[in-house]
């Protein structure tokens, strides 16, 4: 039964979404004022979200300390090229579970999945040693297999679930029309699939670009990314609010332009076959 | 060329046998439809020639040649799908010329018979469009001619109308058979509407359970079906089955007399007219015959019989006998 929303209604649902979203936003925006004030005001107490003496010199700062460019280089080759690398392992692997299943596809989806619920401090100290041993420490290809692993599990399930509303009977016409396995998967699938691949990628590209856990772990200054630029700042001058929420800033920048830009496409992407 | 010949092809899924093992000869030229219920293995009897099912064992020969596991593209045959299968990411020309290109035909060559092939098939005004812009006819259409392009050994049909309305239909079914007519090419089709097999084969396979109840010319699966499940199932409305007394006096287990056999008027059975269909050039009648049961007649359009009318009946034509095990007498 269709049921008519008033515009009451339509009022409080938008103003309680603001909210929320409000809530969730409050601690970036937090910080982007902060990196705007001087460290004075920065941990005054009681606390200002609004300050009368703002200032640049925190970014000013934080650029003249660091070799920003390297840390964004690392960051963009990282979440980029473990991105990449994850695809072209994930293609074909959900190709296979989605075409061709197998008795155990479902549980090994289902075991896919479990890993990402182990929590990653766990197999820190193997990792962390296979790493030193096999001389993947501080590099940037270590941490290209290291994130490519870690969210192999996401763009597979991803990928399986975009594969699945294809229709099989157009894979098998192209096998008619003489497509081997690589010809039906680079002409037909992965173009088919292009929108479900694209918000994949897109999202995969902000989780790379997200790590904190094991780029620290695993990086000293080489292969080191934004993240770990931001841990930089905390530990050894002590707390510098004010500088330290600059720095944030200039890491999350260019992944928020990216989401900003490419938000259409994350959504459209993530409820892609929701409803038929 | 193109011979197909099937030896005790068997096909199982798991446990279940859905064709325990059939022997069929298709001929160079020939237009054979396989018709039966939902299934029946009709469809998998298809994907088995074509490449797409595996055969649990079994031999299927393509002119003369042992193409059992060969891959689907190796194997020189076409097929149209239900659903017309089309790639909605390319036009309508890249679609027809996809199989060109895969089997690295050179440009002008897949231009060429691109071309050709939207003539015969009114598609030229068509070429730059996505299938996401057609009609399902004009799809159809589509889903032939990148099947005619590669000039296959044998074409396979499955069910390619059934996704059309029935104008439609009957315009594809006549531009089908006249393609079988311009180019001689064996031609498979798989359909449940016996109208279309009827109308279209020049053999048809009657399929039950995987296996094959009857292979015939249409005329002949009519006049002389080989048990009543080819009787009830060729032929529109269905046979009547009479068993009983009625079919013991004419020494038979069980009696078919088909709707259009049986005239309004006069005759041994009497009968109340329950449902009166009156299309113009037929009247269907639906009448409930003393002793007997209910009858199905094909009457001609001017019998005016209502709902209620007390009318009799004769059969007036070929009367098909059983015996118990259904097969014909």
């Amino acid at each position: 039964m269709a049921r008519a929303v008033s515009r009451r209604h339509k009022v409080v649902v938008t103003l309680a979404a603001w909210s929320v979203a409000l809530i969730i936003f409050f601690p970036v925006l937090w910080m982007i004022l902060t990196s705007f004030k001087t460290e004075t005001s920065a941990v005054a107490s009681p606390p200002q979200l609004f300050t009368a003496d703002w200032t640049l010199e925190n970014y000013a700062e934080v650029w003249a300390r660091s070799d920003y460019p390297r840390f964004f280089g690392n960051s963009v080759v990282i979440s980029v090229g473990s991105t990449l690398l994850g695809l072209a392992i994930a293609i074909p692997a959900a190709w296979a579970m989605a075409f061709v299943p197998g008795k155990r596809t479902k549980d090994l989806l289902m075991w896919m999945l479990s890993t990402k619920m182990m929590p990653a401090v766990a197999v820190m100290i193997p990792v962390y040693l296979i790493f030193l041993r096999t001389g993947l420490i501080d590099t940037r290809i270590g941490l290209v297999i290291a994130l490519m692993l870690m969210n192999l599990p996401i763009i597979i399930w991803m990928l399986y679930t975009y594969f699945k509303e294809i229709p099989a009977e157009i894979l098998e016409a192209a096998r008619m029309d003489g497509a081997g396995l690589w010809g039906e998967i680079v002409h037909v699938l992965t173009p088919m699939a292009l929108p479900g691949i694209a918000s994949t990628m897109l999202l995969n590209i902000i989780l790379a670009w997200n790590e904190a856990f094991w780029t620290i772990v695993l990086t000293t200054t080489n292969a080191a990314p934004l993240s770990a630029f931001i841990a930089s700042f905390s530990a050894p001058q002590g707390l510098f609010y004010a500088k330290l929420s600059a720095a944030s800033a200039m890491a999350i920048l260019p992944i928020l332009i990216l989401g900003w830009f490419s938000q259409k496409q994350l959504v459209r992407g993530l409820t892609f076959g929701a409803v038929k | 060329m193109g011979k197909i010949q099937l030896t005790r092809v068997r096909k199982s899924f798991g446990e279940v046998a859905v064709i325990p093992g059939l022997d069929l000869t298709i001929e160079n030229g020939e237009f054979v439809v396989f018709v039966g219920p939902s299934g029946c293995g009709k469809s998998t009897l298809l994907r088995l020639i074509a490449g797409l099912e595996d055969t649990t064992s079994g031999v299927i020969d393509i002119d003369g040649q042992d193409a059992t596991n060969l891959p689907p593209a190796k194997r020189g045959l076409a097929m149209v799908f239900q659903s017309y299968a089309l790639y909605p990411h390319m036009t309508v020309r890249k679609n027809i010329a996809f199989p060109l290109k895969m089997a690295g035909m050179a440009q002008a060559e897949q231009d060429r018979r691109v071309e050709r092939a939207a003539k015969v098939l009114n598609l030229t005004d068509y070429l730059d469009r996505r299938p996401g812009q057609l009609s399902g006819g004009q799809r159809q259409r589509v889903a032939i001619g990148r099947a005619i392009v590669r000039e296959p050994a044998a074409f396979l049909f499955d069910e390619p109308l059934s996704n059309l309305d029935a104008a439609l239909r009957v315009g594809m079914r006549q531009e089908i058979s006249e393609l079988h007519q311009s180019l001689q090419t064996t031609m498979i089709y798989v359909t449940h509407d016996q109208v279309e097999a009827m109308t279209m084969a020049d053999k048809i396979v009657v399929l039950n359970a995987g296996r094959i109840e009857q292979v015939g010319a249409p005329l002949e699966l009519y006049n002389a079906p080989r048990n009543i499940f080819v009787a009830g199932f060729i032929g529109s409305p269905r046979m009547n089955l009479i068993e009983g007394a009625e079919a013991a006096r004419h020494g038979a287990h069980t009696i078919g007399i088909r709707p259009e056999h049986i005239s309004v008027g006069d005759g041994p059975w009497e009968g109340v007219v329950g449902l009166a269909e009156h299309l113009g050039s037929d009247s269907f009648l639906k009448v409930a015959v003393d002793g007997i049961g209910t009858l199905t007649v094909r009457a001609p359009g001017e019998v005016s019989a209502r709902h209620g009318d007390r009318i009799r009946l004769a059969w007036a034509g070929k009367l098909h006998r059983f015996d118990a095990e259904g097969l014909a007498l």
